[in-house]
C-alpha cells in the first residue's frame, strides 16, 4: 500500500513539476505578452493541481495511519489553497490581459484584433 | 435577511472547513472552535452581507446548480483543462502560432454565468479571454490558432457557453 502511494505521489510530483516547467519556457519562448499568458495561467494551474493533489494524498494517508490531527489540517490547508489558485489564476490572468491591452500593448503577431476595433473605453 | 443568512452560512462553513483538527464534535472541531466560528460568522455577515448578492438575484443559492456546478467541474471541465495543456505544451516546444482577439456573442445575462464562461475559457484550450463588452456582454478572446476569423460560440468554447446558462441564468 505505501509503495503504490508512493508510486503515485512522485508521478503526481513529477507532472506537476513538468507542467510548471512548461510554463516557464513558454514565458521565454512566446513573442507577446498574451501568448505568454497562455502558457503561464494554464500550465502553471495544471501543475499545481497535481502538486497539490499529492501533498493532499500524502497528507490523508499518514493522517489515516498516525491520527495525528496535523497532517488533516494540512491536507484541508492545501484544498483550500487549491481552490483559491483555481478562481484567481484565470482572473488574475484576465486583468493583466485588460490592462495591457488598455495600455496599448497591442498583440504583435496578430492575424485579427477585433478589441482594437471596437475601442471600449 | 437572506443575504444576511447566506453570507453567514458560507462564512461559517469556510470556518469550520480552515479551523478543523480535532475536538468532540465529530472528532473534527472542539466546542470552543464552533463557538468562535460562529462569533466570526455574525461579524463578518454584518459587514459583508451587502456585498454578496448585489442584484438581489438568489439563483445561485439552488442546490441543484451545485450539482450541475460539481458534474460540469469534473465531466467537461477536466478534460477540457487536460487538452488545454497537451495543447499548450505542443506549441511551446513546436512554436507554432497564429494568434488574434476575436468577439463572441454568448447572450448571457447574470454576472455570474459571464464570470463562469470567462473563467472556463481562460483555462481551456488556446484561448484566453482579454476584455468584455459591459453593455451586452460580448467577450473578446485571445485565440493563440486563429482557423476563423468570425467564429461562433461553439467554435471558442464548445459547450461551455450551454453549462454556464444551465448553473447560472
Amino acid at each position: 500500500m505505501i509503495i503504490i502511494l508512493t508510486i503515485i505521489i512522485f508521478v503526481f510530483l513529477l507532472i506537476g513539476i513538468f507542467f510548471n516547467g512548461l510554463g516557464s519556457v513558454g514565458l521565454l519562448k512566446f513573442p507577446d505578452v498574451y501568448t505568454r499568458m497562455h502558457a503561464t495561467t494554464k500550465c502553471t494551474t495544471f501543475g499545481s493541481i497535481f502538486t497539490s493533489m499529492s501533498v493532499i494524498i500524502f497528507a490523508f494517508y499518514f493522517w489515516k495511519a498516525s491520527g495525528d490531527s496535523k497532517f488533516l489540517v494540512m491536507a484541508l490547508h492545501t484544498t483550500v489553497a487549491l481552490i483559491c489558485l483555481l478562481i484567481t489564476n484565470p482572473t488574475g490572468a484576465h486583468a493583466i490581459a485588460r490592462a495591457a491591452h488598455r495600455s496599448g500593448v497591442m498583440p504583435k503577431p496578430a492575424v485579427i484584433d477585433e478589441l482594437e476595433e471596437a475601442d471600449l473605453k | 435577511m437572506i443575504p444576511f443568512l447566506a453570507t453567514f452560512f458560507l462564512t461559517f462553513l469556510a470556518y469550520l472547513f480552515i479551523a478543523a483538527s480535532s475536538g468532540e464534535i465529530l472528532a473534527l472541531w472542539s466546542k470552543c472552535e464552533v463557538f468562535t466560528g460562529i462569533i466570526v460568522a455574525l461579524i463578518a455577515s454584518a459587514l459583508a452581507s451587502r456585498v454578496l448578492f448585489q442584484k438581489k438575484d438568489y439563483r445561485l443559492l439552488n442546490p441543484v446548480r451545485w450539482a450541475l456546478f460539481l458534474y460540469y467541474l469534473i465531466a467537461v471541465f477536466l478534460p477540457a483543462l487536460v487538452t488545454a495543456n497537451l495543447d499548450v505544451a505542443y506549441r511551446v516546444i513546436t512554436g507554432k502560432i497564429n494568434p488574434g482577439i476575436v468577439k463572441i456573442s454568448p447572450q448571457l445575462e447574470s454576472d455570474a454565468a459571464i464570470t463562469l464562461l470567462a473563467n472556463s475559457i481562460t483555462l481551456t484550450p488556446g484561448t484566453l479571454s482579454v476584455d468584455i463588452d459591459g453593455n451586452n456582454n460580448d467577450l473578446y478572446i485571445h485565440w493563440i490558432n486563429v482557423t476563423n476569423l468570425n467564429p461562433s460560440v461553439e467554435d471558442i468554447c464548445g459547450t461551455f457557453c450551454a453549462w454556464a446558462r444551465r448553473i447560472a441564468e
